[in-house]
């Protein structure tokens, strides 16, 4: 299938913030938006909705105390019990230390691959690179052309009036 | 109030990629290939001497039935409180949203990173027996199944320090990928390309990637923030559990970890002195950062110096006389001249901070940062040795020396601290340039809303 893209390239935050609230106001839909660093209202500006791989923590962080918890109980009550000092089999108090660096452990490690899987990061991933100095100081607006409703002239005229280096149209094999 | 900026001479964006890429282009210079034959030097004599006392076996260390670990572990402890002023940089830090950490959260994590790698060394080698260190590790075993025991602060250091280990390096490298991905564009070099291409996980600038991006930041820090608190307190706990006079105080673990960012921000102030210098970093890791560092110091040894008096304080408010008596040792026994340096260098020099004059100075605080590590090294040694060497029987005392093969040990994982470091500095982004851009486009177009640090 091939893609088409509309990029706006800019050089100034302000300009592209603008930009992008102009295009969504009348009705373009956003693909994405490349940036060097993070920029303040941003995702407001793109309608973005909060993250939720606090969820992925949560869930991933209640295993790995789970876990951890079963295995000591297990080990200490039911596999091979020892008699340390005198204290009981199941010493839960002194479990937990080691319950909460596997919390800390898997809940960590859990929410890092989500992130991974859920952005197509990792070696040899095929996500396109607009633009090589986004990394450096550009910025860059990306619409999807996706039919004859979607209007590439008015979108131009509007990244032009916004003050944009460059815009330029692509299209991408995906 | 305003506060001068963060950043000198009002650099473009463009100019903070320029200068922290710097490395890639450049050819090390004659400063940074003396220091790293140095510490290749260091790292290679340690390398050896660790391979003759595992070759010969633990009697090559001074121990004594006495003392059975001394040399080792105070190395240990020394080396897990330096990581702990780079987690408290970039989680705590960050949770705060203080912006003066950006210039300087990248080196204080290498820091941590390295400084945890130099702390494994000791216990692995003192294990005598390096190749079984798996079996701190509970997996089902051909020995009953016997497993670990749980209830041992020991094993709760294993935990830990493993852990600690893992998430600090996966915050780093996180950390570091948009970064990664400018590198990978700047590239110029085959070897580059490759190696940043894959290190960058194809990071394209996406803004759906930076907002989850940050939200994982955040997750992160908060979950840096009390597995930092936590290392340090298990490592006190190695000692407090104990019945041995001196040892055993409920104050160890908020004292321990104090003491812990002390000793990482006096070592902090050392590594970013020597790298502003080395790497002309002076714009970003500017006066402002240093004399914050130094703020930290000098409140955080407040804090030690309290401790000190407490633990005195306590122990002739207990009554009892093996707790007076194990004190009274540490002050004017045989080991006393370690007190008094203890002392000299952890409460008394960082008073000098109070002034602006000597805080803002380069060569004064850099003179002080080393003191105060020469002062940490020492405090463990005075818990460790003076606790253990005069114990409840008195036909049990004995005195303890280092031998040649533990000195060079300690010397030879400053060797590794600093290769590892060096490295670093030449292979990988110094300085978070995805942090810095946005201080140096507010400067550039003041009127802009400011973005968060």
């Amino acid at each position: 299938m091939v893609k088409n893209f509309m990029v706006g390239v800019f050089s100034d935050e302000q300009k592209l913030l603008k930009t992008v609230c102009a295009l969504r106001g009348v009705g373009f839909q956003i693909h994405d938006v490349f940036t060097p660093y993070v920029v303040h209202g941003l995702d407001d500006a793109m309608g973005l909705r909060r993250s939720r791989l606090g969820v992925v923590t949560f869930l991933a962080g209640l295993t790995g105390l789970a876990l951890a918890m079963a295995l000591q109980f297990w080990t200490a009550v039911f596999d091979w019990r020892i008699n340390v000092g005198g204290k009981p089999d199941n010493s839960t108090l002194a479990f937990l230390p080691v319950a909460f660096e596997i919390t800390v452990l898997i809940g960590g490690l859990a929410t890092a691959l989500a992130f991974f899987l859920r952005s197509q990061l990792f070696p040899g991933s095929k996500l396109r690179i607009f633009n090589r100095h986004i990394t450096d100081h550009l910025f860059a607006v990306v619409l999807e052309i996706r039919d004859a409703s979607i209007n590439p002239d008015k979108a131009r005229k509007i990244f032009w009036d916004m003050g944009v280096l460059e815009v330029r149209e692509e299209s991408v094999n995906t | 109030m305003i506060h001068p900026p963060l950043i000198d001479g009002r650099p473009t964006v463009q100019q903070v990629t320029k200068d922290i890429c710097r490395p890639l282009h450049a050819r090390p210079g004659l400063a940074w290939i003396a220091a790293f034959l140095c510490a290749l030097t260091a790292l290679l004599m340690g390398v050896g001497l660790v391979t003759y006392e595992i070759r010969t076996g633990i009697g090559t260390w001074g121990l004594n039935k006495t003392i059975g670990w001394a040399f080792d572990i105070t190395n240990f402890v020394f080396w897990v409180g330096i990581g702990h002023a780079g987690t408290l940089i970039s989680a705590i830090l960050l949770l705060f949203r203080q912006k003066w950490r950006t210039s300087i959260n990248r080196a204080a994590e290498a820091m941590t990173i390295f400084a945890v790698l130099c702390a494994a060394v000791f216990p692995v080698i003192h294990m005598g027996r390096p190749w079984l260190a798996f079996w701190v590790f509970p997996y089902p075993n051909t020995r009953g199944p016997l497993w670990v025991n749980f209830r041992s602060p020991l094993l709760w250091d294993v935990f830990a320090i493993s852990t600690y280990f893992t998430i600090s390096l996966v915050f780093w490298y996180i950390g570091m990928i948009p970064d990664l991905a400018t590198f990978r564009d700047r590239a110029e070099k085959k070897w580059q390309k490759v190696v940043y291409g894959f290190l960058s996980v194809g990071w394209n600038g996406s803004n759906r990637t930076w907002s989850r991006y940050e939200t994982l930041c955040l997750i992160l820090a908060g979950l840096a923030t009390p597995l930092v608190v936590s290392v340090h307190t298990i490592v006190s706990m190695d000692f407090a559990t104990s019945v041995i006079p001196g040892w055993h105080t409920t104050i160890f673990p908020p004292y321990f970890v104090v003491g812990a960012v002390f000793s990482g921000f006096a070592m902090v102030t050392t590594l970013l002195i020597v790298t502003r210098k080395v790497m002309n970093l002076e714009n970003y890791i500017t006066m402002r950062h240093l004399e914050a560092v130094a703020k930290v110091i000098l409140t955080t040894g407040s804090i030690v110096g309290l401790a000190y008096l407490t633990e005195l304080f306590t122990s002739w408010y207990s009554g009892s006389s093996y707790e007076q008596f194990a004190f009274k040792n540490r002050i004017i026994g045989p080991y006393g001249w370690t007190y008094v340096i203890m002392v000299t260098c952890n409460v008394i020099t960082p008073q000098f901070l109070w002034v602006k004059k000597i805080r803002t100075n380069i060569v004064t605080l850099f003179i002080i940062s080393i003191i105060v590590n020469i002062g940490m090294w020492f405090e463990r040694f005075v818990i460790i040795m003076t606790s253990l060497h005069r114990d409840y029987l008195p036909s049990s005392w004995a005195m303890y020396r280092p031998t040649f093969v533990e000195v060079g040990t300690l010397i030879g994982t400053f060797g590794l601290f600093f290769t590892c470091f060096l490295i670093f500095a030449r292979v990988l982004p110094v300085i978070a340039m995805w942090e810095v851009k946005p201080l140096a486009a507010e400067l550039i177009s003041p009127h802009r809303e400011s973005s968060h640090g």
